[in-house]
C-alpha cells in the first residue's frame, strides 16, 4: 500500500514537472496541479495506516494516523484556493496578449538574441514594444513609448 | 504575558474582516490599519524586552500539550524580527495611503495587506513545521493579490513567474513535510529537535538540503533566486518596498531556524552554505551592475545582500550567526528605506528608468539627502548602518580561516557601492540625458505628499538609529545566536 503510494507520488511528480517546463500556460497550471496532488499523496502516505481512526469503533492502536489526512486537507484547501487565483491570472494574462503562452521577460529575450541594450541608439521603452511586435503578441501593443 | 503571543497573528486578521466591513469608508479602512498595525507594534516590543529579559516565552493554542497542539514560541529572534518586521508594515502601510494608486484604487488592498502581515507574524511565531507551511501560504497567497493589483500586462506576466514558483517551492515543503513526518512522526520543531538525532546521518543531511531547497527559493538563494529581480519591479513602489524588507526575509529566518534547531554539527551543510552564499552576493551584484531601472537594481540587490545573511549563518559560530541577525535588521530597514525612496524618484521623475531621470539633486534635494543615506548604508560605509554588521561577518569569518568568503564579501561591497553611486549620478547628479521636456512635478518643497515623505524620513531616522545603536544591537543579535545555537531554552519552553 506505502509502496503503491510512493509510486503514484513519483509518478505525479515527474508528470507535472515535466508539464512545468512546457510554454503553454494551460500545461503549467495542469502540471502544478499534478505535482501538488503528487506531494499530498506522500503526505496520505506519511501516516500510520489502520482502521478509521473514530473513538469506540476498535483498538485505539490500530487506528490509522489522522494527522496526516488533516494535513493533507489543509494543503489541498490551500493547493486549490492557490490554483483558482493562478487560473485567473492565466485567464487575464489570455484577454490581455491572446495567447496561452508564458511570456519572455524582455532582458531575457535581448539576450537571447544576442542584442544588447544600447545607451546611443535604443530607448528601452520603445525597444520593449518592438520586440513585443516580433513576438506576434500585437493585439493590444502599447504605443511605442511616449517620446 | 504568554498571552501576548497570539495577537500579531489575530490582530491583522480581526482587522483585515473589519476591514472589508467598513470597505463603504476609505478613512475607517485607514484608521483600522493603522491602528491594528501600531498595535502589534507595541506588543512586538514588549515581547522583545519581555523575551530579552525572561528568555523564551510559548503559548499552547487550546491547551493541547505540545507536541500535539498548535504551538507558538517567541524567542530573541523571532521577537527581533517581530519587531521589525512590524515597523516595516506600518511604515510602508502609511507610504502606500500618501501614495496614489495602489491604495486607493483598490477596496481590498487594506484587508489584503493586513493578512500579509498575519502571515509574516504567523511565520516568525510558529513553533510547528506544518504550521509554518501555512503561514508562508497565508504571507504568499496576500502577496500574489497585491503583486498583480491592477492586472496590467507586465504585472500578470511577471505575477504568473512568482505565483508558479512558489507554487512549486510549496509542493516542495509538502513534500518534505511528508517525509519528516514519515522519519519522525512529528512537525513540532521543538520536538523534531530531538527525535531528529535518532534518524541516520544521510537521512539527516538529506533533510538538511532538502529544506535549504524549500526555503532557499522563498530566500531567493542562489541559482533559485530568477524569480525575484522579474516579478518584484512590476508591483506598486509601495508593495515591492514591503516584500523587499520582509517576505525574502521569512526565508532567511526559516533557514535560520530549521538549520541550527534540527541539525547538529555534523549534518549541517555549512560548506554547501558558504558556497551557495557567495556565489548569490556575487551573482546578484553582477545583476544589479547590468540594470538600468532603480527597481531592478534594488532587487537585484536583495539577492546579493541575502548571501551576507546566509554566509553569517553557514560559518555556524555565534559570532558569525549574530552578524547574520544584525545584517538582517540593518537589512530590512536600509532596502525598504530604499524602495521608498526609490518610490518618491519615481513618483517625481514619472519613471524608473535611469536614463530617463536626472537632474534631481536640484529638482528634489531632500529625496536626494533619503536616497543618499541607505545607500550608503546599503554599502556599508561607515558610520552608517551596513558597516558593523559587515565588520561583525567577516570578523567571524576570518576567525574561522573561511578567507574565500571574506575575500568574496569585500569584493561585492564594493560593487554595491559602484551600483548605488551609478543610481546616485543618474537619478540625482547628471542632467537628464534624454527627453530634455520630460515633466518632473515636484509637487512641494518636501519632494512628494507628506504622507509619503515622512515614512520614508522616519525610516532613514530608525536605519540612522540601528547605526549609532549599533554595539546594544549587536549584544543583543549576540545573545539570539547563541539561543540558536543552544536551542535548550527554547525546547524547554515548548515541551516544559
Amino acid at each position: 500500500m506505502t509502496t503503491s503510494l510512493a509510486f503514484t507520488a513519483a509518478l505525479l511528480f515527474g508528470v507535472g514537472t515535466y508539464l512545468i517546463l512546457q510554454h503553454t500556460l494551460s500545461r503549467i497550471l495542469i502540471g502544478l496541479a499534478l505535482l501538488s496532488h503528487g506531494a499530498n499523496v506522500l503526505l496520505m502516505g506519511s501516516g500510520q495506516r489502520g482502521t478509521p481512526p473514530l473513538i469506540g469503533s476498535g483498538d485505539p492502536a490500530r487506528f490509522s494516523d489522522p494527522l496526516a489526512q488533516a494535513f493533507a486537507l489543509t494543503a489541498i484547501v490551500i493547493t486549490f484556493g492557490v490554483s483558482s487565483l493562478l487560473l485567473a491570472l492565466a485567464y487575464r494574462s489570455w484577454v490581455l496578449t491572446g495567447k496561452d503562452e508564458v511570456e519572455d521577460d524582455v532582458s531575457d529575450r535581448s539576450i537571447a538574441s544576442g542584442g544588447h541594450l544600447d545607451k546611443e541608439v535604443i530607448d528601452e521603452e520603445a525597444w520593449h514594444s518592438k520586440a513585443l511586435d516580433q513576438g506576434g503578441a500585437s493585439r493590444d501593443t502599447e504605443p511605442a513609448g511616449h517620446g | 504575558m504568554n498571552a501576548l503571543l497570539p495577537l500579531p497573528i489575530v490582530l491583522p486578521l480581526l482587522g483585515a474582516a473589519l476591514s472589508i466591513l467598513v470597505g463603504r469608508s476609505r478613512t475607517a479602512q485607514r484608521i483600522i490599519g493603522i491602528a491594528i498595525l501600531a498595535a502589534v507594534t507595541v506588543i512586538s516590543v514588549v515581547l522583545l524586552v519581555a523575551v530579552d529579559r525572561e528568555g523564551a516565552l510559548a503559548s499552547q493554542a487550546g491547551g493541547w500539550e505540545a507536541p500535539l497542539g498548535i504551538t507558538l514560541v517567541a524567542d530573541r529572534l523571532t521577537t527581533i524580527m517581530l519587531t521589525l518586521g512590524s515597523v516595516m508594515l506600518l511604515g510602508v502601510l502609511i507610504f502606500a495611503i500618501g501614495q496614489p494608486g495602489a491604495e486607493r484604487n483598490h477596496i481590498g488592498f487594506q484587508s489584503v495587506y493586513l493578512i500579509l502581515a498575519a502571515g509574516v507574524s504567523a511565520s516568525f511565531l510558529t513553533g510547528d513545521l506544518f504550521n509554518l507551511f501555512v503561514a508562508f501560504e497565508m504571507m504568499l497567497t496576500a502577496s500574489y493579490v497585491l503583486l498583480t493589483l491592477g492586472g496590467g500586462r507586465e504585472q500578470v506576466r511577471s505575477g504568473m513567474t512568482y505565483v508558479v514558483i512558489s507554487l512549486l517551492a510549496s509542493a516542495l515543503f509538502i513534500a518534505a513535510l511528508a517525509l519528516i513526518y514519515t522519519a519522525t512522526g512529528t512537525v513540532n520543531m521543538a520536538d523534531l529537535a530531538g527525535k531528529m538525532d535518532d534518524l541516520p546521518p544521510g537521512l539527516r543531511s538529506a533533510f538538511a538540503v532538502l529544506l535549504v531547497v524549500v526555503f532557499g527559493i522563498k530566500a531567493a538563494l542562489f541559482p533559485l533566486f530568477f524569480w525575484l529581480p522579474d516579478s518584484y519591479p512590476t508591483a506598486p513602489s509601495a508593495v515591492t518596498a514591503v516584500f523587499a524588507g520582509l517576505l525574502t526575509k521569512v526565508g532567511v529566518y526559516a533557514i535560520l531556524r530549521t538549520q541550527t534547531l534540527f541539525f547538529d554539527e555534523g549534518s549541517r551543510p555549512a560548506t554547501l552554505l558558504l558556497v551557495l552564499a557567495g556565489a548569490t552576493m556575487l551573482v546578484g551584484v553582477l545583476g544589479a551592475i547590468a540594470q538600468n531601472d532603480v527597481k531592478r537594481i534594488l532587487s537585484f540587490h536583495i539577492v546579493s545582500q541575502i548571501g551576507y545573511m546566509i554566509m553569517g549563518l553557514g560559518l555556524f559560530s555565534v559570532a558569525g550567526i549574530a552578524g547574520a541577525i544584525f545584517y538582517i535588521v540593518h537589512h530590512i530597514v536600509v532596502k525598504t528605506t530604499l524602495f521608498l525612496a526609490g518610490g518618491l524618484i519615481e513618483h517625481i521623475g514619472g519613471s524608473s528608468n535611469l536614463r530617463r531621470l536626472g537632474g534631481m539633486v536640484r529638482t528634489a534635494p531632500f529625496v536626494a539627502a533619503l536616497f543618499l543615506i541607505p545607500a550608503l548604508g546599503l554599502a556599508g560605509i561607515p558610520p552608517l548602518s551596513g558597516f558593523v554588521p559587515k565588520l561583525a561577518l567577516i570578523e567571524a569569518g576570518l576567525v574561522d580561516d573561511q578567507h574565500l568568503i571574506v575575500a568574496v564579501s569585500l569584493v561585492v561591497s564594493l560593487l554595491t557601492l559602484y551600483s548605488m553611486v551609478k543610481i546616485w549620478s543618474a537619478v540625482f547628479w547628471n542632467p537628464v540625458t534624454e527627453d530634455p521636456e520630460q515633466e518632473t512635478h515636484v509637487v512641494s518643497r518636501l519632494g512628494g505628499p507628506p504622507l509619503m515623505v515622512l515614512p520614508t524620513v522616519a525610516l532613514v531616522a530608525l536605519g540612522l538609529g540601528v547605526a549609532f545603536g549599533a554595539g546594544p544591537l549587536l549584544d543583543l543579535s549576540g545573545r539570539a545566536a547563541a539561543d540558536l545555537l543552544d536551542p535548550t531554552t527554547y525546547i524547554t519552553a515548548v515541551l516544559g
